[in-house]
């Protein structure tokens, strides 16, 4: 695995990836999603909005980094609760 | 009573394609991940460097030129590919021989490496020697594909025409065989126009097919690299040079593997932005019919 240059950080965000599949997973076995609509302008299922979730933060990390020199620790706290809101209310 | 019938040993079938999914899509992009956030000289040589390479990559002018360059290509061979596509369907004919010449002159282009497709019209293009160049010449336009970025841009998209119409004509004849006669005999008995049997009984049922050939057209398009390397090698300056050679020329031709991972990462999470709202819109609107 030396090959494949690991960090802690980055292996950090594929345990986390990798936690939330199989929890999504084994949520939607147990109860089956219903799709319907939020806020967001279209409806959408669990794993719709998780994959929104996941593009929309990496693109407001990709904003953060390139537009502000502010920590980007402060931009996955607010991914996380954009992830919640979305999951809950989108 | 019916009960319902499990098998999960369809999952053993499915292993391969999940082991191949894995080790040619999955691992590589883990290891781009991890170049991205590090200078890496080699696999035990490297330093930890954060978003460093991510700030660099988003604020570099040549990236922003180079995303600017290959929407207006992806934009433009779509806009062209997709009509013509189907109206070469529509005339393709549908029975006998002439079907089956049809199919496979179509087809044709279709069969051609990318590499031998680039160096077909490099040839093709050439004022001496070519004939596409040689008919441009002949009636009059100073037309010189290494030298004028126009000229380059109109043969590079000629060139995506050429090699790709087959494909979405290939798949729009397939949805018009498709089509039930039931339509056609209602539509005979309504009288309606050539136009109004386009409108409203073969264009809404090649919604489908047109939504896999906008996809792969715009995914294929986006990530066009070899045509363009062989014919204009992103000249004249940098007028053709599309994102995925600016990476090469940054992976390989510069060794900058850090600063390439994370111009991928951008680059990947661009596509599946635009792929997500293609497919997303183009469902949407048949949910709403």
């Amino acid at each position: 695995m030396a090959w494949m240059s690991w960090t802690l950080p980055t292996a950090l965000f594929f345990i986390g990836i990798g936690v939330i599949l199989v929890g999504m997973t084994t949520w939607q076995i147990i109860s089956p999603t219903i799709e319907r609509r939020g806020f967001l302008p279209l409806a959408t299922t669990r794993g719709d909005r998780l994959f929104i979730g996941l593009l929309s933060s990496a693109f407001i990390h990709l904003a953060f980094v390139a537009l502000t020199d502010v920590n980007i620790a402060v931009a996955t706290v607010m991914c996380a609760f954009w992830m919640v809101i979305l999951m809950r209310w989108g | 009573m019916q009960t319902k019938v499990e098998n999960n040993k369809a999952w053993f079938l499915v292993m391969p394609v999940f082991l191949i999914v894995a080790f040619s899509a999955i691992i590589p992009l883990m290891t781009v991940v991890n170049y991205s956030v590090q200078d890496i000289f080699d696999p035990y040589t490297r330093y930890f460097v954060g978003t460093e390479w991510f700030k660099q990559v988003m604020l570099d002018s040549r990236l922003h030129e180079a995303l600017l360059r290959q929407f207006l290509y992806s934009f433009t061979i779509l806009a062209i590919e997709v009509p013509l596509g189907i109206c070469v369907a529509l005339m393709m004919p549908t029975k006998g021989r002439g079907a089956s010449l049809a199919l496979i002159l179509v087809a044709i282009p279709l069969l051609i490496p990318w590499n031998v497709v680039g160096t077909i019209w490099q040839i093709f293009g050439r004022a001496d020697i070519g004939l596409f160049g040689a008919f441009m010449s002949g009636i009059g336009v100073d037309y010189n594909y290494a030298s004028d970025p126009t000229d380059a841009w109109l043969t590079v998209v000629l060139m995506d025409v050429w090699h790709w119409t087959p494909l979405v004509a290939l798949l729009c004849y397939s949805g018009l065989r498709a089509i039930p006669e039931v339509y056609y005999q209602a539509a005979r008995i309504d009288q309606a126009s050539r136009w109004a049997v386009f409108r409203y009984i073969q264009l809404p049922k090649l919604t489908n097919v047109l939504i896999i050939g906008v996809l792969l057209r715009f995914m294929d398009s986006f990530m066009i690299y070899t045509e363009p390397f062989v014919l204009t090698g992103g000249g004249p300056g940098s007028s053709t040079t599309f994102l995925s050679q600016s990476l090469v020329q940054q992976a390989i031709g510069q060794f900058d593997l850090g600063p390439a991972a994370a111009f991928s990462l951008v680059y990947f999470l661009i596509i599946l932005l635009v792929c997500w709202v293609f497919y997303t819109t183009i469902m949407n609107m048949q949910k709403d019919k």
